[in-house]
């Protein structure tokens, strides 16, 4: 009877990993490019994508295009809505001998692994073969997509820089403007907080948000550089007193009151911050670019009538152009180079993702392609004077500084905003920070 | 010779017994389906995590050998023993919790009272919804602007509703979340068992002059020691495995307040795609989940399984 517990345990742990295992089994069985026999096409390319309904038909489009004429057909396949299981899905895929032909990703931190173990092709030899191509996109946009100095993705999807969005209705009342200073800024956070209302909006919960500031402090005080060392591994990259400043920064905002007290309890996700922001409760939220389809989504008169947006201010003596933005600069398609047609992937990304179907179909989603030339279509967006806002912005930005977890390599993203985390609670000084940042191995 | 008459027959009556115990349990091949899915899904697996401890691997391409580098790392890595510490206070916590209210609800529920079938019911509701959901809905529950954190916040020293957000609300909150979740398995467990005590003991109880608690205590509490310790080892050992909870809950946070050893290992390798080293942390969780529930079989007497009926 001694073994008893023993078998019972036994049992269970193997039902337990048996029904873990299920699902990835089946996944193994149908995650290949499905076959096709004929040679030099004729062949079904997998193309992965996130599930997001709105984007999702207008990519099916350009496919349905794409396979009227082309000599392998291109297949949709609708992943996960999690940015994160997303991920995790195509890692495991990547890792397989059956990886998809086109992959949806973030550019940078989120392929470099792929670029670094030979899985995704050199897409640059194709595009200085047609600056045609190469030039129907915002070049700034286009670079940030670059690894190593390589093309490895092509822009598929509207641009999500960061932005300062405030509540107008409630700017108008209180007779102030947005801050076009840091300073500014630190007076409007001191005036809002006289008339007990929230100055910012902050998704600390889910501790992404909270990089946005850095990022931007960053940026302004220091200019691009700073983080390009850091992105670049130099050694002693986070000693830059740069980044001292801005934590400091940071510390002095938290210190007045800028975000409440109880921001490290609000989530982003589950409408905790944007639902503060559409009450008038905060008076400003610093947030990518899908805080406006958040908001018309879930608060329609809010988003309507209230909504406003500025670019991040300018700090005094800062290095930083204030123009530059930070945030993410789109979405990219990638191609693997497992696929069994990769000229047909390649002929599919340069026949439909500069598309003029394909353009109009994004902007009316909301989105806002990095495209070049597109002015003139941004009308049609359901959003028109935001999505040009968004284009010009983007346009005149000297730098697109994509967001740090994005860009620094997998091991840094859980420290990074963890420790931010700490600064922003006050449990870490930035010194503490930097320390905890430059271990990180 | 008259002697040993009896000792062969009893020899025969004892080959006899043993020829019938071995015809209605054949062994090993009952064993055999068990072996296998053990062998596939979980020995083979551990025997891979094994090698892989030994190497550097991000997931994607061949894994290279770089000897005990991952193990050496695990000893010196302050952040491991940290989640450690944390794992401990968490399973303490929640075994100290979970305990008395499973205890006293499951006997309440071995009751006959009125409405009893029906509050039990409703009791029981928590252990049909997935652990995913229910973090989902309690995250919602938590927001301390408009969810109850806001409302209830300032009875409970959280006047700002300020309660996911800070280190010790953050682990407060996975304990309730957890508590929440499995009481009602521990109660059902602590039902069953209260059932089974002999209502004669209680009779007997009641002729001495003792009344509710003491009966409670000398009674029922005594009666219910092995399920006691089923169910502590199936917290302790389950507690190891808390992870769905967190991940969804306070994603580690606030800082590493609430990274526990699971988390830690699926932070290593799905965040920072270390699969090695990932693979090292999951062995000492192997290592300890196995020690720990060794210990409590060791120390409780439960490998002898004595019935708490013996002498009835």
């Amino acid at each position: 009877m001694g073994e008893k517990p023993l078998s019972r345990r036994t049992f269970l742990s193997a039902a337990g990993i048996a029904g873990l295992s299920a699902p990835l089994l089946a996944a193994c069985g149908t995650s290949g490019p499905g076959g096709g026999d004929a040679k030099g096409g004729g062949k079904t390319l997998q193309a992965w994508v996130l599930v997001d309904q709105a984007q999702n038909r207008v990519q099916q489009g350009a496919i349905t295009d794409f396979n009227k004429t082309g000599a392998s057909k291109v297949k949709l396949l609708p992943i996960s809505s999690d940015g994160a299981a997303y991920t995790d899905k195509l890692r495991v895929s990547m890792g397989s001998p059956n990886p998809p032909d086109l992959l949806f990703n973030w550019g940078s931190g989120s392929i470099r692994n792929y670029v670094q173990t030979g899985g995704l092709m050199d897409l640059g030899p194709k595009l200085s073969a047609d600056t045609a191509w190469k030039n129907s996109f915002l070049p700034s946009v286009l670079d940030a997509g670059k690894i190593d100095g390589k093309y490895y993705g092509i822009p598929m999807r509207g641009m999500q820089p960061v932005i300062l969005f405030y509540n107008k209705t409630l700017f108008a009342e209180q007779g102030q403007k947005p801050p076009a200073t840091f300073d500014d800024l630190l007076k409007l956070v001191d005036y809002f907080k006289s008339k007990n209302i929230q100055p910012f909006a902050l998704g600390g919960l889910d501790q992404w948000p909270n990089l946005m500031w850095l990022e931007y402090l960053v940026e302004r005080t220091g200019g691009p550089s700073v983080f390009e060392n850091i992105a670049a591994g130099k050694p002693g990259a986070w000693q830059d007193p740069t980044i001292t400043t801005a934590l400091q920064q940071i510390r002095d905002l938290v210190d007045r009151g800028a975000f409440g007290t109880n921001f490290n309890s609000v989530n982003y996700v589950k409408d905790g911050a944007g639902l503060l922001f559409a009450k008038g409760k905060a008076a400003m939220h610093l947030m990518g670019t899908w805080e406006v389809s958040n908001q018309v989504d879930r608060h329609k008169s809010f988003a309507a009538k209230d909504l406003s947006f500025a670019p991040f201010p300018s700090v005094a003596g800062g290095k930083g152009d204030p123009n530059a933005v930070v945030g993410n600069p789109t979405n990219y398609f990638s191609v693997s180079t497992k696929s069994a047609d990769k000229d047909s992937a390649v002929e599919f990304l340069k026949k439909e993702m500069s598309s003029a179907a394909y353009v109009d179909a994004l902007i009316k989603t909301g989105d806002v392609p990095a495209v070049a030339g597109i002015e003139g279509k941004l009308g049609a967006s359901p959003q028109p004077d935001f999505a040009r806002y968004v284009y010009q912005m983007v346009q005149k930005a000297p730098s697109f500084t994509l967001s740090w977890d994005q860009a620094l390599p997998s091991q840094f993203k859980t420290p990074l905003l963890a420790n931010l985390q700490s600064v922003f609670t006050k449990k870490k000084s930035p010194e503490q920070f930097v320390t905890a940042m430059e271990s990180v191995k | 010779m008259t002697a040993a008459v009896p000792v062969a027959r009893s020899r025969g009556a004892r080959t006899a017994e043993r020829g019938t115990d071995r015809a209605a349990r054949p062994g090993v091949v009952w064993v055999l389906p068990a072996v296998f899915f053990f062998a596939l899904f979980a020995g083979l697996p551990l025997v891979l995590v094994a090698v892989l401890s030994f190497t550097s691997w991000n997931g994607l391409g061949t894994p290279t050998f770089n000897g005990l580098d991952n193990w050496s790392r695990l000893l010196s890595d302050s952040s491991v023993l940290e989640s450690l510490r944390i794992s401990a206070v968490l399973t303490v916590l929640c075994w100290a919790v979970q305990t008395p209210l499973a205890l006293l609800l499951g006997v309440w529920a071995a009751g006959r009272q009125r409405n009893r079938a029906v509050l039990s019911s409703i009791f029981f509701l928590p252990l049909l919804m997935s652990t995913a959901a229910i973090a989902i809905t309690w995250l919602t529950l938590l927001d301390p602007n408009f969810g109850l954190a806001a409302r209830f916040g300032h009875y409970i020293g959280f006047p700002d509703g300020n309660i996911i957000g800070s280190p010790r609300g953050a682990l407060a909150c996975v304990v309730v979340v957890v508590t929440w979740q499995f009481v009602p398995f521990h109660t059902l467990l602590y039902q069953a068992a209260a059932r089974q005590v002999p209502r004669s003991l209680y009779d007997a109880a009641t002729v001495d002059g003792a009344g509710r608690v003491r009966q409670f205590r000398h009674v029922t509490l005594p009666q219910l020691r092995n399920t006691i310790v089923t169910s502590s080892v199936l917290m302790l050992v389950g507690s190891l495995t808390y992870f769905e909870t967190v991940l969804i809950l306070t994603q580690g946070g606030p800082g590493t307040a609430t990274t526990i050893l699971p988390q830690k290992m699926y932070i290593s390798a799905f965040r920072d795609y270390q699969m090695g080293y990932a693979s090292v942390i999951a062995l000492a969780l192997v290592a300890l989940g196995t020690a720990l529930s060794l210990l409590i079989v060791r120390f409780s007497g439960f490998a002898k399984m004595r019935s708490t009926l013996e002498g009835m």
